[in-house]
């Protein structure tokens, strides 16, 4: 089969699986305990009221028939309006689900650009100090919780480096990227830096921690092949032996890695937004859910679904690139 | 961590002296010889007694308040040189003993995580021994339920299914055992296509042996190695889960004590008092990397144990 059927296999695929998402989100929002209708308008709410507010929302039918009336909805961009605040949820989402992608593409290239380098160095460096000590903060690294490290980097950094803020998020990195580029206003861009610094370091510290010690172990077993020993004996450096004929080949299963914990970041920012208050999807989640937001709740966690499971598919993908050897079946 | 693994064939004293050495001695052998596996387990041991004995080894009341030592900073375990056993690591916002909530503490997460990842094993292996053995439509089934479930991160669903029960610690287990069962019943899975194949497993089948028999008796007792290893790596995941939980509030309630529960109260004063968050985080951090390692040790073990068929 060739790539187009295997990329139409895998999106019908992806569509049921979203279809049961759909359904046990649902039936999660609606079968937790406590009236909506009840908690917006508080104890005191005469009864015609509740009445009232739970026919518009169209609580008082059937589930099925919710379902499907949400669902139908829901396909055409509508995933119906916050109970609190009567914005559309799409709305909210649109405004959310940026910040949070934003985060976990900075957290996974800091992963990358500071993982990668400290393998490297720790398998050129084998058994010595610096290998002991870049594996020993990489065991540490996976262990601890990323919400943890935020709020370890908060106490630590934040409340001593006067140009880092604890929380919330600048402008979007895209828009500021755009405005150095046309306007050539770098400031926006700084700015959106220094916030996304600590939360996405908080966030990728464990895949960092899981790039360096697959580096160094992929690393580790391309050096000690002949064509790297073929290359020394050529009278190669011994650095650009490293890089260019050892780095290259080696890379291939950290890249898979680094692709399958993409989803992970997802869920790690969830609950390391709430840490830094960054206005992202899962904080809005986790708001939503102490407000019994209903339409809220279900309508961004089956989005941020929906962006999980894409993601997944162009890693799958994106490996056929890397990789010419891999057949799509 | 593999490179840690011993390499060389078992050469040991007794296979040498021709005395006989049962697979059973061999293996524990192994074990015993593997350094990931002899630091997590001591550790993991170390928490369990900590857990099992909680009342006995806290120096102070966990519970009791005291505004006068409210946020008071670490004293440390020497003190105008006498040994000093009230706030070791410091009190919290309503004056409490960081050290003895620590103490209790450990038996709320190591409980969660272990009847989490209990739950999810005895789950994942029925669904994944079941789908794995019966193929067909019952496979399709339950393994595309699996993939529904492993469309949402996995914290997320872990919320989801808390925020729908209602938030307390034992909702919170049983989101995190639900969380845990798809991977488990995936690997379970596919470890038993590969049993089903095999020739005690037909043979098993041509003497007349029903289906339940089969699996139990042949099938489970032959896929429990890469389960136990991915059950204990999931021990570590789980408790970082009920932490996670119990810290956006969703886990543990007060007044019972778990670490994330710390951390989230500790949240509040990052900024001046960091003690009272540094502390509950080192633990589950060594907890998890005790786990860690147990896991891979026993890894490193397993899979020499099948590639040399003993």
């Amino acid at each position: 089969m060739g790539i187009t059927g295997y990329v139409l296999k895998r999106l019908i695929s992806l569509a049921i699986t979203l279809l049961g998402v759909s359904v046990i989100v649902f039936l999660l929002v609606h079968l937790s305990p406590g009236d909506p209708i009840r908690i917006m308008l508080g104890e005191q709410a005469r009864p015609e009221d509740v009445q009232r507010l739970t026919e518009l929302y169209g609580f008082d039918e059937p589930l099925p028939v919710q379902y499907v009336r949400w669902m139908a909805a829901a396909v055409q961009g509508d995933l119906g309006d916050s109970i609190r605040s009567g914005t559309p949820v799409i709305e909210l989402v649109a405004q959310r689900l940026p910040a949070t992608i934003e985060l976990a593409v900075v957290a996974l290239i800091l992963a990358v650009v500071i993982g990668i380098p400290l393998g490297v160095l720790a398998a050129v460096t084998r058994n010595s100090p610096i290998d002991l000590a870049s594996m020993g903060l990489a065991l540490v690294g996976v262990a601890a919780p990323n919400f943890w490290i935020g709020l370890i980097l908060l106490s630590t950094v934040a409340s001593n480096v006067g140009w880092i803020p604890a929380f919330g998020r600048g402008p979007g990195v895209v828009e500021a990227f755009g405005a150095g580029l046309t306007e050539f206003r770098w400031g926006p861009l700084l700015d959106a830096g220094r916030h996304l610094l600590l939360p996405s370091l908080a966030i990728g510290t464990s895949i960092m921690a899981i790039i360096t010690r697959m580096t160094r172990s992929s690393l580790l077993e391309v050096l000690g092949l002949d064509y790297v020993r073929t290359a020394r004996a050529k009278g190669v450096r011994r650095a650009v032996v490293t890089v260019r004929h050892a780095l290259r080949n080696a890379i291939l299963p950290v890249v898979t890695v680094v692709g399958l914990q993409f989803g992970f970041l997802l869920g790690g920012a969830i609950v390391t937004e709430t840490v830094f208050a960054w206005p992202g999807i899962g904080r809005l989640i986790v708001d939503s859910i102490a407000q019994r937001d209903f339409p809220v709740v279900q309508g961004s966690i089956l989005m941020l679904a929906v962006v999980f499971v894409f993601v997944n598919l162009l890693v799958d993908l994106s490996y056929g690139l890397i990789n010419p050897r891999i057949r799509y079946d | 961590m593999t490179d840690a693994a011993p390499s060389g064939p078992d050469t040991s004293a007794t296979a040498r002296s021709g005395a006989p050495s049962s697979p059973r001695r061999r293996l524990l052998r192994r074990l015993l010889r593997n350094p990931n596996v002899l630091v997590g387990g001591v550790l993991i041991v170390l928490f369990v007694v900590v857990a099992a004995f909680a009342p006995w080894l806290t120096p102070m009341d966990p519970y009791a308040q005291d505004l006068w030592t409210r946020y008071e900073p670490p004293r440390g375990l020497w003190v105008d040189g006498a040994l000093n056993t009230e706030f070791v690591l410091g009190a919290d916002a309503l004056g409490r003993d960081i050290l003895s909530r620590l103490i209790v503490g450990t038996r709320v997460s190591l409980l969660v995580g272990f009847l989490a990842t209990s739950l999810s094993l005895v789950f994942g292996m029925v669904l994944g021994a079941v789908a794995g053995y019966l193929g067909g439509l019952v496979d399709d089934v339950i393994m595309r339920i699996m993939d529904v479930l492993l469309a949402l991160p996995g914290i997320l669903l872990a919320i989801a299914i808390v925020a729908a029960l209602g938030p307390n610690i034992v909702n919170a287990m049983l989101a995190i055992a639900v969380v845990r069962i798809p991977t488990m019943a995936r690997v379970v899975r596919s470890e038993v296509l590969a049993l089903r194949e095999q020739e005690f497993v037909e043979s098993a089948r041509a003497l007349g042996g029903g289906h339940v028999h089969i699996l139990v008796r042949h099938v489970i007792t032959n896929a429990w190695a890469p389960a136990l290893v991915l059950a204990t790596l999931g021990m570590g995941t789980a408790i970082v889960a009920e932490a996670a939980l119990s810290f956006l509030g969703l886990g543990t309630q007060p007044p019972d004590v778990s670490w994330g529960r710390m951390l989230s109260v500790g949240r509040e004063v990052i900024r001046t008092s960091p003690h009272v968050t540094l502390f509950p985080g080192v633990a589950i951090t060594l907890t998890v990397l005790a786990f860690s390692l147990l896991g891979d040790g026993l890894r490193d073990v397993f899979d020499r144990r099948l590639k040399d068929g003993s």
